[in-house]
């Protein structure tokens, strides 16, 4: 009888990247619906047209290049890069900002250094930092969220519509009169004008740790990146080294001088740490390669962004953060490649 | 012995997968029965080709001396039942690269009249170190694990080195195979047995033999025999179950907690590996004469009707095997020799059984592979790793032919185990990669070799010419010198002869 050849082993790999996609998808839906809830569809809408053009990119670079384009959109990385364009986004984001996030993401950051596997930049954070740079005033734009004691007015799906198509309001409404400040801002703003953290934290916009209803959604993504370490998708060490990274400056700052600094609890669910530390630093490609690097390129992540959000110009400092250390990220591997079984240390034969 | 200790070891990474291994350990080893026709390879071992020692139309006797070792490593073959050579030609054998090897084929008569056995070396302690490596040697004993290294060089080597200790490899890690686990449940006082043998040929005072804890019926084997023999220089080690805790160094690893060092071997860290097999093979031949003519191997998958263990004549084809274990499934695929995860695949079942054959596996196309995507460095790989090597990295600079780099992160410290293939999302061939990429190395180092050896002797070569080109410049000088001195004729003939010569043709030689 005769046999077809192949290499061993002769046992299929049960993960794929499209499953592992996926389940980053799955993921994030509860902290959808609660971001839904708090600040009406605008998210919805945000990632309706993140997708139509994520999608769209990746098609485009995928025929420029000549390539198959079923097997690029099969794998679903273009559709994550896209919600969590949208996450990052305000509520109420004008539909070309979006649009050109996820392209500069997708053909830039991605395709043009080489697609999936070679990009050195995060696309998502790429393309939000283009979008920052480039629209301050829209990326500023938030609204309060929907709890009943605030000062709040609810978008309804008509005015975010409208604002995501067009740019602006129905007349009867202002952005002024909606615009609210995001917490990290407002904190930023106040303690720099003599403020203490406990007076800020008085105010009835803050919840818990970070602001009402927005430490809910981290919660909620916070959720969904647990549930992402149980099912081994994503492993502990960039979170944790996230986490580190900013715990132990700001814990230290606040133990110190309790009053000019924000508590470690705020920075930890205001803004986009959680979606960071489990939904962005952990996209593998961008990230260093061993566990120990891994470690260290969280740690790193997590001190930036305290650093940005306390020093820096911007609120939040995500983007940046995880884009500046994608650039540390050969020298990161570099330096932490770890000790092959039989030698003493890295490349070094005992004895040698 | 009383109960066996567990002791978590240290490896690395590894991986907890399907083992199944029930499809075949549910009977006993059965005796395929002796075929017509014997394949038996000459080389069945890793070194020095062997020498035929039969011809062609010659009647030959089951245990009689077919080819002989020759060379530092090599190692003899004898004739697995009687009849007669009618042919010595190339067969299709097992290799990685596929291809026929040169074999004895015996028409066999059926009698399987055996050859006057030498006699038992009763008792083998008698023997010194030296007579008794020559004894197993003419056994035509290697390694049964799957490596095939002529065992008695193998203690040869090992006995000049300081040792600690001996280390049975029962582990057999590799899902689907249960040879060494039926043969260690059967077979447990011929192991051990082979064992004592080992011990004494190595002078090492300690014997481990290690036993993966999935295999509580061959361990209780193991321990029943212990008992009896009250030899206090063997213990047993219960390992974890996890791949590749078989792999010689990663065994050693478990064992004794000592990482055998890069491009070394076991001894370095005072230990030899033998397989359970060869063990039991060592003590049939010193103690009962039997030359290594059989082996028990695993005949499993999802192709194969009734999976079980065989005990077959070396040389039976693996089609007369497959029939007698009551023939393949509608759904068959891959014919691969070895375990799912080292084995080779091979294109044909006219293949002969070797002493290396510990397994016949028959794959259906269950196992479905995906199209390879590109590599998203998720770092699966690298957490699964037993040598702890960055395989994503390792397979970038694969791509790039890369050397100075593929050195520099291990490559040939690879152990080609297949873990990192089985978690890659991406589905990339990482295994066979590394596999083409290590030989295409070692192709360069010879070339280097070669081309450094070329080297040397042009350098020689063109040494030697200077030497001579300058004497016959002194000469030449000299004949001027006369000539000028002398005047004569004759010399200035000479003379003009060899300068003229000089002025055309400057570089000749
Ligand atoms: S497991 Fe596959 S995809 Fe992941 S890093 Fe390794 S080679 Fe790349
Ligand atoms: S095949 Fe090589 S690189 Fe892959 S896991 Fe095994 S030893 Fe590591």
């Amino acid at each position: 009888m005769e046999f077809a050849r192949r290499d061993a082993p002769f046992i299929a790999p049960k993960a794929n990247v499209a499953s592992i996609m996926r389940q980053v998808l799955y993921a994030l839906m509860p902290a959808t619906i609660v971001y839904v809830w708090f600040f009406g569809a605008g998210l919805v809408f945000n990632m309706l047209i993140a997708i139509m053009f994520c999608i769209g990119g990746e098609a485009g670079m995928m025929l420029a290049r000549g390539k198959s384009i079923r097997v690029a959109l099969g794998d679903f990385s273009a559709i994550v890069t896209a919600i969590i364009i949208a996450f990052a986004l305000p509520p109420l984001t004008p539909w070309w900002v979006t649009a050109t996030a996820a392209l500069f993401g997708i053909v830039v950051a991605k395709h043009l250094y080489g697609g999936l596997g070679f990009n050195i930049f995060n696309p998502a954070m790429a393309g939000y930092v283009v979008v920052l740079v480039a629209f301050p005033v829209h990326l500023n734009f938030w609204v309060a969220p929907r709890i009943g004691d605030l000062d709040y007015h609810y978008v309804t799906i008509f005015e975010t519509l409208s604002y995501t198509l067009t740019g602006t309001l129905p007349d009867y409404l202002t952005i002024d009169a909606i615009s609210r400040a995001s917490p990290l801002d407002a904190v930023k703003s106040a303690l720099s004008t003599m403020h203490t953290f406990a007076e800020i934290h008085a105010n009835p916009m803050m919840g818990d740790f970070g602001g009402r209803g927005w430490e809910w959604i981290s919660n909620y993504i916070a959720m969904g990146g647990v549930w992402l370490l149980l099912k081994r998708i994503i492993r502990w060490h960039i979170p944790l080294g996230v986490f580190a990274g900013l715990l132990v400056p700001s814990g230290l700052m606040y133990l110190i001088e309790a009053g000019n600094h924000a508590s470690p609890g705020f920075y930890l669910f205001s803004g986009g740490t959680m979606l960071c530390a489990f939904f962005v630093a952990t996209d593998p490609v961008s990230a260093a390669t061993s566990p120990r690097g891994r470690f260290v390129y969280g740690v790193g992540i997590g001190f930036l962004i305290y650093a940005i959000r306390r020093w820096g110009s911007y609120a939040d400092g995500v983007a940046f953060a995880v884009i500046l250390m994608n650039m540390a990220v050969p020298a990161i591997d570099y330096l932490t490649r770890p000790r092959i079984v039989g030698h003493i240390k890295h490349g070094k034969a005992p004895g040698a | 012995m009383s109960a066996p200790t567990f002791d978590l070891g240290n490896l690395h990474g590894g991986l907890r997968m399907p083992r199944r291994k029930d499809k075949s350990n549910k009977q006993p080893i059965q005796q395929v029965p002796v075929p017509q026709q014997l394949i038996i390879p000459i080389t069945q071992h890793v070194g020095d080709p062997a020498q035929v020692v039969v011809g062609i139309g010659e009647r030959v006797l089951k245990g009689q001396l077919i080819a002989e070792s020759d060379g530092p490593i090599s190692a003899p073959v004898h004739a697995s039942s009687s009849g007669k050579v009618v042919a010595i030609e190339p067969w299709p054998v097992s290799r990685r690269l596929g291809g026929n090897a040169p074999c004895i084929i015996i028409e066999c008569d059926g009698e399987d009249r055996a050859i006057e056995l030498s006699e038992p070396i009763t008792p083998y302690e008698s023997l010194d170190q030296e007579i008794l490596f020559q004894k197993i040697l003419q056994g035509g004993i290697v390694g049964l694990g799957g490596a095939v290294f002529p065992t008695a060089q193998k203690l040869m080597h090992a006995s000049i080195t300081p040792l600690e200790h001996l280390v049975l490899n029962g582990i057999e890690c590799e899902p689907y195979i249960t040879c060494d686990d039926m043969l260690m449940r059967e077979q447990a006082n011929e192991v051990l047995g082979g064992a004592q043998i080992l011990m004494h040929a190595l002078g090492v005072e300690h014997c481990f033999v290690a036993v993966e804890s999935d295999k509580p019926e061959a361990i209780h084997a193991i321990a029943d025999v212990m008992t009896a023999l009250q030899d206090d220089r063997i213990a047993l080690k219960q390992i974890p179950t996890i791949y590749p805790s078989g792999a010689e160094d990663q065994t050693v690893q478990l064992v004794t907690n000592k990482e055998v060092p890069t491009g070394g071997l076991p001894t370095d860290v005072g230990c030899v590996v033998q397989n359970v097999g060869t063990a039991a093979a060592v003590y049939r031949w010193i103690c009962k004469g039997e030359p290594l003519i059989s082996r028990v191997t695993t005949v499993t998958g999802d192709g194969i009707t009734a999976p079980m263990n065989v005990s077959a004549r070396i040389g039976t084809t693996v089609a007369d095997i497959i029939n007698f274990v009551g023939g393949y499934t509608e759904n068959v695929h891959h014919l691969v020799i070895g375990g799912p995860m080292t084995g080779r695949s091979v294109t044909t079942d006219r293949i002969p059984l070797v002493k290396a054959t510990n397994c016949i596996l028959v794959m259906s196309d269950e196992e479905q592979f995906g199209h390879e995507q590109p590599c998203i460095r998720c770092g699966a790989c690298a957490s699964v790793c037993p040598v702890q090597l960055l395989p994503q990295q390792l397979f970038w600079y694969a791509c790039a032919d890369n050397e100075a780099k593929l050195r520099g992160y291990g490559l040939m410290d690879c152990i080609e185990c297949g873990c990192c293939d089985l978690v890659c999302p991406s589905h990339i061939p990482l295994t066979a990669d590394f596999r083409m990429a290590k030989a295409r190395m070692r192709e360069l180092a010879d070339e280097k070799a070669r081309a450094e050896r070329s080297r040397q002797r042009y350098e020689a070569h063109t040494e030697r010419l200077e030497k001579e080109q300058m004497l016959r410049a002194q000469q030449l000088e000299a004949q001027k010198q006369a000539a000028r001195e002398g005047g004569s004729k004759a010399i200035r003939d000479i003379l003009e002869r060899t300068s003229k010569k000089d002025a055309q043709d400057p570089g000749e030689d």
